[in-house]
């Protein structure tokens, strides 16, 4: 019973705890303002488990959809009913029963999980060779699953056309409004305007540095999609036309310069996605660059929702 | 031994968002407890890794890989959900689940 | 002479630990949105200085070092200015004095 096992179990008796809260507390704006800060914990959870990674990604993506729930949460605000009536006692039980009886099986797998444990760390550091990147998880997404990388960007970008596709019709390429504050001279327009070139080489070095030390393409470009949005709300540059080329060309990029080196693997080389071992390092930082950017603008334009006004002629 | 306390918490969260998923009458109250059900399965797949661990790696990397896909594909999916929340809320002035919403339409056109 | 290296890290983290401590009970007990924000702040910009402080002595490196002091000025420039936008709101809801 040392040190290390002692905080692991205090942190994830408040990792539940902050859960608990989230489900149980009456007002919403508490329920979102628990998510963020159970964010912020599970990235300490994920460092405890050796995976600096997923923490990197977990507190990015885990703050950008706390500022999501949050701006919705502003826009539900005028009328919604505090006092809703929700499921009678005894659903609520049975639903309790429901989710014990789940909880508790999980927890028996989780525990009896079979001992030598089953893993595919041998095979990923035999293989590391083939690429000749340093981080082993940058190497699983890139290079032995770039496949399911690849199919990820297409799944934003169909959500991101979903989002979209909710405006009505005359709004349809026009310009999404996100909440935001235009105080020019004020303290938002001082953050706005002093923290971005210091948040803009932040995310860059993450994503450079993911190939050989934790990092990555996801949590760069959440980091500079973090940056563009707080620019937006500041009111200093105007969101993008849903409908303009250049958005779009942006959105595609980084899907079709992995499916174009995918083709090329299957012509040049061996199979779909195979890299050449000679230039498997520049093809994967090349694809690496697309998909930050691809992935900065579909984040942030997730935040910014459907188009609310018509496009210019 | 460290995995398996905060696979314990895993399930908790697991548990916890299932519950919060079916019993809150807020849609938007359902998102975040649909979250909250999800990191509770990234934890137990964090667990996994984490016992995976051998030749000099702190954990097996592929399910490391396979959580940070999840991750965002998991942002992507809450992004369209309230984003057609937002469009419910919109168009019938409410985002709150009525369990008698279902049987007024029903009632509608049939009865009086 | 890591003796005096763990001394100096483990008073310095403990101190910024406290100070986080007195700043959630300031959270926890100030009666009004203003105070507690200054509580907050204040003693959450304190406590975490003080925690870089004692990290330093363990940093691997000159780089590391200047990371950690990197990290601990931006957190206290989004502190003050969230805090400065949170207490305007506030101050907008409550009565002219």
């Amino acid at each position: 019973m040392n040190m290390a096992f002692a905080f692991d179990c205090g942190l994830a008796v408040v990792v539940t705890g902050v859960a608990g809260w989230i489900v149980l507390t009456r007002a919403t704006f508490g329920a979102v303002a628990g998510f963020v800060g159970f964010g912020l914990l599970l990235t300490l959870a994920w460092v405890r488990l050796a995976a600096i990674d997923v923490a990197l990604t977990e507190a990015a993506i885990g703050s950008l959809a706390g500022a999501l729930m949050l701006s919705a949460t502003a826009r539900l605000r005028p009328r919604e009913p505090t006092t809703a009536v929700g499921p009678g006692p005894m659903s609520r039980v049975v639903a309790a029963l429901l989710s014990a009886v789940i909880a508790a099986a999980l927890a028996a797998a989780v525990l009896s999980l079979p001992d030598p444990a089953p893993t595919l760390t041998p095979a990923a550091a035999e293989h590391a060779a083939a690429t000749g990147l340093g981080n082993p998880v940058t190497n699983v997404l890139m290079a032995f699953r770039a496949m399911d990388t690849l199919l990820e960007k297409v799944v934003l970008l169909l959500a991101l056309v979903g989002v979209w596709s909710l405006a009505p019709d005359r709004f349809w390429g026009g310009r999404p409004s996100l909440l935001r504050r235009v105080e020019p001279g004020g303290t938002l327009d001082f953050l706005a305007r002093l923290l971005p070139p210091v948040g803009i080489v932040a995310g860059i070095y993450v994503l450079w540095e993911g190939a050989n030390h934790p990092g990555g393409a996801f949590q760069g470009g959440t980091i500079l999609a973090s940056m563009w949005l707080l620019v937006l709300m500041a009111g200093i540059a105007e969101a993008p036309a849903v409908g303009s080329r250049r958005l779009r060309l942006t959105l595609i990029a980084g899907p079709s310069v992995f499916f174009a080196v995918g083709l090329g693997g299957l012509f040049l080389g061996d199979a779909f996605l195979a890299y050449p071992e000679a230039v498997a390092k520049p093809v994967i930082l090349v694809i690496e660059f697309a998909m930050t950017l691809t992935v900065t603008v579909t984040l942030a334009l997730f935040l910014a929702g459907p188009p609310t006004r018509e496009p210019f002629p | 031994m460290s995995a398996a306390v905060f696979g314990l918490c895993g399930a908790a969260a697991v548990g916890l968002g299932l519950y919060g998923l079916i019993t809150h009458p807020q849609l938007l109250r359902k998102i975040l407890a649909f979250n909250l059900l999800g990191a509770g399965v990234f934890l137990v797949f964090g667990v996994v890794a984490h016992r995976g661990a051998a030749a000099g790696f702190g954990g097996d990397p592929v399910p490391q890989a396979l959580v940070i896909t999840g991750m965002v594909v998991a942002f992507a999916a809450t992004a369209l959900a309230v984003a057609l929340l937002l469009r419910l809320f919109q168009a019938t002035g409410s985002a709150t689940w009525r369990a008698d919403a279902a049987s007024q339409a029903s009632d509608g056109p049939a009865g009086t | 002479m890591s003796v005096l290296r763990d001394i100096v890290t483990a008073t310095a983290v403990v101190a910024g630990a406290f100070f986080f401590m007195a700043g959630t009970v300031g959270l926890l007990r100030f009666p009004d949105p203003l105070t507690r924000l200054h509580a907050l702040t204040k003693a959450d910009s304190l406590g975490l200085g003080l925690i870089v402080l004692g990290l330093l002595p363990r940093a691997t490196g000159l780089l590391a070092a200047l990371k950690l002091i990197l990290v601990w000025l931006l957190v206290q420039l989004a502190g003050a200015t969230v805090a400065q936008l949170i207490a305007r709101e506030a101050r907008r809801g409550m009565p002219s004095t």
